[in-house]
């Protein structure tokens, strides 16, 4: 026992890089919807970057910290309180038993990532905490918390409690959330889809110069968007195949759906295109009703963008794990 | 003169996205093509190469995930326009011109009781309407037949079955179900399926297995592989509600395996 959930908020799931090695099973990865926040979550408490976090949709949860611990909430701005004073985001916290964290409301992106040092106690199942909602496997029961659920967290002495002036304590760095935020309405980079050629002329052109908006049947499984409607040269049956993250499917209507964390393994749509791994986390930022625009890159230009920022988590992680030392034994 | 496999290949790789590649074998649903895929699997899983994560089979490709990351720190250069995919290409393109050529490909044999009709297959005397039969003559057709399992996908162990008599093959419901329990046996147009977990579909209900094709507790979680050959055994209400529950290790005992 340790973190005691009061009002479980929206949609909040355990969640962490995913399950991997069972697609051929018909198994879904899930997994957080945005993966570097969740990992820069954790490099701030200083656990493994893959380690489980809540990953707390729009409306967030009412939660009392039944023990000490060291937590760290990145993501989505929410508007954190914790005893109703301003949270700070992106940095290391240390809360005292019987404080309350709370979430105000939305002021940007869509979702936030609270991680807990040594992580929440969740057994894995097919070698990942990940909740698979659907099937009802995986994170806390299977399931979104509920009123009343307790997570259990290492209990964390590092910090003297007598140092602490109020409720909680934090350094004063902290990392930009810049590097990890898009802005609203952001431009989300692809590149061409296996069915790309499928498409006509018109359709591919509207593809990247009109904007989409996000439509209100957008969850975990994938964004629905509304838009330009897209048409195929000619309708011929596709088998189904496997799909991945960030497939952009097109159904008979025209209308293109993003696959996200929650997507089935295998589909039959044909695809236009393919959002590029370092852009995913971006669109789990958005909200529904808000826009987007596509942007062609090359393959190679993708592979390049995902390369960059694998050296820059690293880079973060020896800077952190620096600073985050420093903090806690002084 | 063994075919040159590696010309045949050359042009039949895809990118999927920056992190996978599609390997085509072929343009429709046919044995050929899925013994190559599966023969190729086969050989990818026994040796896999640093950064493989796993391959999906379809009815005329497979698909290889790989970690970039992982891809870059092992085959690291300073060249400028390094590509894990293109990497990945490669030592795909190595493989594939050793491999295959006359290898057989065996197969399990899985057997499915499904208890017909009634409340556990309301779609049943449909049907057999829709093709001038009795009930029985489509219980008959349906379980004497063979079944290839050539992918899994779409939930969790559900399989896409090939081998569908014509003489039954019945179009989807005009309104879907909002929800379909698992285990259902159902047909849709040429395909026959069965669910592993409760979900909304159209699928015309012939009947009920007692067998849990989602088993998360065992490795592997599918009670059925691309490549398994699966017959239907037709029990009765009785012995369904015998067999019906149990654990997932039990499962795989409901529904034998047969070789």
């Amino acid at each position: 026992m340790s973190l005691r959930i009061i009002k479980p908020g929206l949609l909040t799931s355990i969640q962490d890089l995913g399950r991997k090695g069972f697609q051929q099973h018909g198994v879904i990865v899930g997994g957080a919807m945005d993966g570097y926040s969740l990992r820069m979550a954790n490099m701030l408490v200083g656990n493994d970057q893959g380690e489980a976090a809540l990953e707390i949709t729009l409306m967030g949860p009412t939660i009392k910290m039944e023990k000490d611990c060291l937590l760290s909430i990145t993501g989505a701005n929410l508007t954190p309180t914790i005893d109703n004073h301003a949270a700070p985001m992106w940095k290391p916290i240390y809360v005292r038993e019987g404080s309350i964290l709370r979430f105000e409301g939305c002021k940007s992106g869509c979702r936030a990532y609270l991680s807990v040092a040594g992580g929440y106690g969740i057994p894995e199942v097919m070698d990942s905490k990940s909740t698979y909602l659907r099937a009802g496997i995986g994170g806390y029961m299977g399931r979104a918390l509920k009123a009343g659920d307790v997570l259990a967290c290492e209990p964390r002495k590092i910090i003297d409690g007598q140092k602490l002036k109020g409720s909680f304590s934090f350094p004063m760095w902290f990392v930009n959330e810049k590097e990890f935020m898009g802005a609203r309405n952001p431009v989300i980079r692809f590149i061409i889809g296996s069915q790309y050629e499928h498409f006509t002329n018109d359709s591919k052109d509207r593809f990247e110069k009109d904007s989409y908006k996000v439509s209100n049947q957008s969850d975990r499984m994938g964004y629905r968007l509304s838009g330009p409607a897209l048409e195929l040269e000619n309708n011929k049956e596709l088998l189904s195949e496997a799909v991945t993250n960030g497939s952009i499917q097109v159904p008979p209507d025209g209308n293109p759906i993003i696959l996200l964390a929650d997507r089935q393994t295998t589909g039959g749509y044909p695809k236009i295109a393919q959002v590029i791994t370092a852009d995913l986390p971006m669109i789990a930022q958005v909200k529904p009703g808000e826009s987007i625009q596509f942007s062609r890159v090359t393959l190679r230009e993708a592979e390049r963008l995902y390369l960059h920022k694998e050296r820059q988590m690293k880079e973060w992680k020896a800077s952190i794990t620096l600073a985050l030392n420093n903090w806690l034994l002084n | 003169m063994p075919k040159n496999l590696l010309n045949e290949t050359a042009c039949n790789m895809s990118p999927l996205g920056d992190s996978a590649i599609v390997i085509t074998f072929g343009n429709g649903i046919d044995y050929s093509v899925h013994k190559k895929i599966k023969l190729f699997m086969d050989l990818l899983e026994e040796d896999p190469f640093a950064g493989f994560v796993e391959c999906v089979p379809a009815f005329t490709n497979l698909t290889v995930f790989y970690d970039p990351l992982v891809i870059y720190n092992t085959h690291k250069s300073s060249n400028e326009s390094f590509s894990p995919y293109e990497v990945v290409r490669s030592l795909l393109e190595g493989k594939q011109r050793d491999s295959i050529e006359d290898k057989k490909l065996s197969h399990r044999t899985v057997s499915i009781p499904v208890c017909y009709g009634g409340e556990f297959g309301p779609d049943l005397e449909y049907v057999a309407r829709y093709h001038d039969l009795t009930t029985d003559e489509v219980i008959h057709i349906h379980s004497t037949g063979e079944y290839l399992a050539y992918m899994i996908g779409f939930a969790p162990g559900f399989p896409f079955l090939g081998g569908l008599s014509e003489n039954i093959a019945t179009p989807r419901r005009a309104s879907p179900r909002m929800t379909i329990p698992a285990g259902a046996v159902g047909i849709a147009g040429k395909q026959t399926g069965v669910y592993p977990i409760s979900t909304p579909g159209g699928w015309q209900l012939i009947g009920q297995t007692p067998a849990k094709l989602f088993l998360p507790n065992v490795n592997p979680p599918s009670l059925l592989q691309a490549g398994d050959m699966v017959k239907f055994q037709p029990i009765s209400e009785q012995e369904y509600k015998e067999t019906k529950g149990g654990s997932d290790e039990s499962s795989h005992n409901q529904a034998r395996i047969i070789d």
